[in-house]
């Protein structure tokens, strides 16, 4: 017979072991329904199916591309490659402009249109994001 | 020019001066007697010539002294005197030099401040401390001099980032500091009690003290932070979930949970594996934050531009001390018999303990949202950002176990309790808790049932940390006050989410915006020169249902660096902010105008100033040793 410590020693451990391994699974789960992929308009064309899940795009905002209106901007991300038209209804960041990096993110309506629900604000006059310039040297 | 030279060879002589202090050290620890004085003397020496280097640093800034390259990289002569001298530690160099001053200041202190304790233990705690001083030496020498010369002299510097202008962010980085450098002291403190067997109620008396200042800090660090980010960044946002500000989340969750576990110790002489153990994750931690920022290494909506090679040396210091610490944890902890079950299950000491596990598993989730994209991109190149919803899955859940167990525990006794005291009393307040829970989201909400749930937990905490004030057996203020600044946290953080409104449009000049719920009119812009920006500033006024307001952000175009931000203004009243932000874009009339309305804004930043309130409490209320 093994004594009551031993037995509630016992316990303890499978539900310790038991919780790591939901927690794991609880975490690797939701991992894979909430990462954000980083493409470029170059992948995007080049991808045999298309994404559904959210994603971000990354590149250059083609010159003279930016058009606003009331409750849009367009404007088209380039990798000097190809490019993408995007739409988007919220707030720009002040760095945004003709020329210079940027990283939108939201879902693709088919190849060459994106509707984006955030672009991504950047503190840094020449900063660029890793994903824009890895992206960027490829080329 | 010569505040640089003087700079330098300071850092280089109190490289040095670390060499008698190893040596008396060393040499005393050995001998029996009494602590060796001259090692006090030399602490002093090396912490004087550190300030002396800073002093050096800080005057180079002031003077605009653009020979030096840190000072020519982050200043210019137009800036505002209180930004040149902030832009001292707003840098990689000068906030390293500011971690050394640190953690040169907190070992002198720690000397003066522990004369009654073990002479070996207070020996090898410098000793500790001593390598990580060392180390930072070396990096700031070798890698990161603030003193670097440049030849020709520049007339004019590039200025320092404007949108770290900002009286919120020129304390915000010294704060955080005291706080990661304060568990610097724990960390070595540890070690030496580890390795001498040394760690008892006494010594977490005594160590209890700097978890508290430590955590203190890191607290009011992260809060400034978030203030910043709040009115700065202009998403009307506090956290979101950005690396950089995980990395200072992460050494706060673990501080707060050794806070508790020192506090079992000092009280029932167990969790000993946990201190250890927390200790130096959270030294740990405190460093990956530095290395982190600093190296280039997170993709991050907070990066500045950063060097790379810089981040390898700190990661390989992280990894000896990481080995040593491990080290002296396997050979020389040893595990006490007593230790495993002096307490049953019905306890104070458990409900700590299950609270410490959902801790730990709080740290965890966020450690991996932080580090799983950089590990993804090391080995398959795939580039990925975990945003929020990760988050708050994985956490929200598991904050309604959370607030029950913080709003039971404090009612249970410690080793065991026979019966819950006030039984009753506790089911009532549950129950009245989740009914106005459920009127509240039933009337104004979404989401019922996780949003009941939560609300109802979080009043539960609520009414019965209000209820214990009353109480004249309440034993601990400072506690019941930290936990109630908690739940008032928590339900400002749900009523914000559930009830912030908000309108995002383009308009020019003179134009009108409406919906249901607001009228937005574009009034007028105007332009004014200031010192070192020119400022446009627009005049919005806002009516909705009950009253009208007028409102002016402001863009601001900064003449060096060259760069535009905006300036949001915010209409702060008791129960809720009014938040507007103005952005341009290039060549365009319309500009991008952001209207919220954000409730109990306000009682996030009071709630946690109450949280630390309660810990600053605690920390003079006791004689420390």
């Amino acid at each position: 017979m093994y004594g009551r410590k031993v037995k509630l020693r016992f316990f303890f451990i499978i539900l310790i072991i038991s919780v790591l391994v939901l927690s794991v699974f609880l975490v690797l789960k939701s991992l894979e329904e909430n990462v954000v992929y980083f493409k470029s308009p170059s992948e995007i064309k080049s991808v045999g199916e298309l994404d559904t899940k959210k994603i971000r795009i990354g590149g250059m905002v083609k010159k003279g591309s930016i058009n606003m209106s009331t409750d849009e901007v367009n404007f088209t991300i380039t990798d000097f490659k190809n490019e993408i038209n995007v739409t988007y209804s919220g707030l720009v960041p002040n760095l945004f402009s003709e020329g210079k990096g940027v990283v939108a993110e939201g879902f693709l309506k088919d190849r060459n249109f994106f509707e984006a629900s955030k672009i991504l604000a950047k503190h840094d006059e020449n900063y660029m994001p890793p994903e824009v310039k890895a992206a960027l040297e490829e080329k | 020019m010569i505040y640089s030279t003087i700079g330098y060879y300071s850092l280089i002589f109190g490289l040095v001066v670390s060499l008698p202090i190893f040596f008396f050290s060393i040499k005393n620890f050995k001998n029996e007697g009494i602590f060796d004085s001259k090692i006090i003397g030399f602490s002093f020496i090396q912490l004087l010539l550190v300030i002396t280097s800073f002093l050096g640093l800080i005057i180079s800034f002031i003077i605009s002294d653009f020979s030096n390259e840190t000072v020519y990289n982050n200043s210019h002569t137009t800036k505002p005197l209180f930004y040149k001298i902030s832009g001292t530690w707003g840098n990689h160099e000068g906030s390293l030099l500011l971690w050394l001053l640190v953690l040169t200041l907190f070992i002198f202190i720690f000397l003066l401040r522990s004369k009654k304790l073990l002479k070996n233990y207070r020996i090898l705690t410098v000793l500790f401390q001593q390598i990580i001083i060392i180390g930072f030496f070396i990096f700031l020498i070798d890698s990161s001099n603030p003193f670097n010369h440049i030849f020709p002299t520049p007339t004019e510097g590039l200025g320092l980032n404007p949108i770290l202008q900002d009286p919120a962010l020129a304390i915000h980085p010294p704060m955080l500091y005291l706080g990661y450098v304060g568990s610097s002291i724990i960390f070595s403190s540890v070690l030496a009690a580890t390795s001498l067997n040394y760690i008892s109620k006494l010594w977490a008396t005594h160590i209890k003290q700097w978890v508290l200042i430590s955590w203190l800090f890191l607290t009011l660090g992260i809060l400034l932070g978030s203030i910043w980010a709040y009115y700065e960044l202009g998403w009307g946002g506090f956290w979101f979930w950005d690396p950089v500000e995980n990395v200072s989340l992460m050494p706060w969750l673990a501080l707060t949970t050794l806070l508790h576990c020192v506090l079992v110790l000092e009280k029932r002489s167990t969790l000993k594996s946990w201190v250890i153990i927390l200790s130096i994750t959270t030294f740990t931690l405190s460093m990956c934050g530095t290395f982190l920022v600093r190296s280039g290494i997170l993709n991050s909506v907070h990066t500045f531009a950063n060097d790379p090679e810089r981040g390898l040396f700190i990661l390989s210091f992280l990894f000896v001390l990481i080995f040593v610490s491990l080290f002296v944890f396997f050979v020389f902890h040893k595990s006490e018999k007593e230790e495993v079950i002096s307490f049953t299950l019905f306890s104070k000491e458990t409900s700590i303990l299950i609270n410490n596990w959902l801790m730990m598993y709080f740290l965890s989730v966020v450690l991996i949202g932080t580090v799983y994209p950089i590990f993804l991109d090391v080995i398959s190149s795939e580039q990925i950002s975990v945003g929020p919803p990760f988050y708050h899955k994985l956490i929200i859940p598991f904050l309604i176990p959370f607030l029950i167990f913080m709003a039971l525990g404090p009612q249970l006794k410690w080793i065991k309790s026979s019966s819950l005291e006030g039984k009753k009393y506790l089911a009532f307040l549950l129950i009245i808790s989740f009914v106005i829970s459920f009127v509240i989201v039933k009337n104004f909400g979404n989401n019922l049932l996780i949003n009941t749930i939560l609300i109802g937990s979080a009043l539960y905490l609520f009414f019965i940390t209000v209820r214990d004030f009353f109480r004249e057996k309440t034993q601990n203020f400072s506690q019941n006050l930290a936990h109630f600044g908690f739940s008032l946290l928590i339900l400002s953080i749900l009523f914000n989410n559930i009830f912030s409104s908000e309108v995002i449009t383009n308009l020019k000049v003179g134009e009108t915006f409406k919906n249901e719920k607001f009228k937005i009119e574009f009034n007028d812009l105007k332009k004014f020169e200031e010192k070192n920006f020119l400022s446009f500033k627009g005049y919005f006024l806002i009516e909705d249902n009950n009253s009208k307001e007028k409102l002016e952000p402001e863009l601001r175009v900064y003449n060096q660096p060259n760069i535009i931000t905006s300036e949001a203004d915010i209409k702060i009243t008791f129960l809720s902010d009014k938040f507007i932000t103005m952005n341009t874009v290039q060549n365009e009339e319309y500009f991008n105008i952001r209207y919220q309305v954000k409730p109990f804004m306000l009682w996030i930043w009071v709630s946690v100033l109450l949280i630390s309130l309660g810990g600053s409490i605690s920390f003079f209320k006791r004689k420390s040793l």
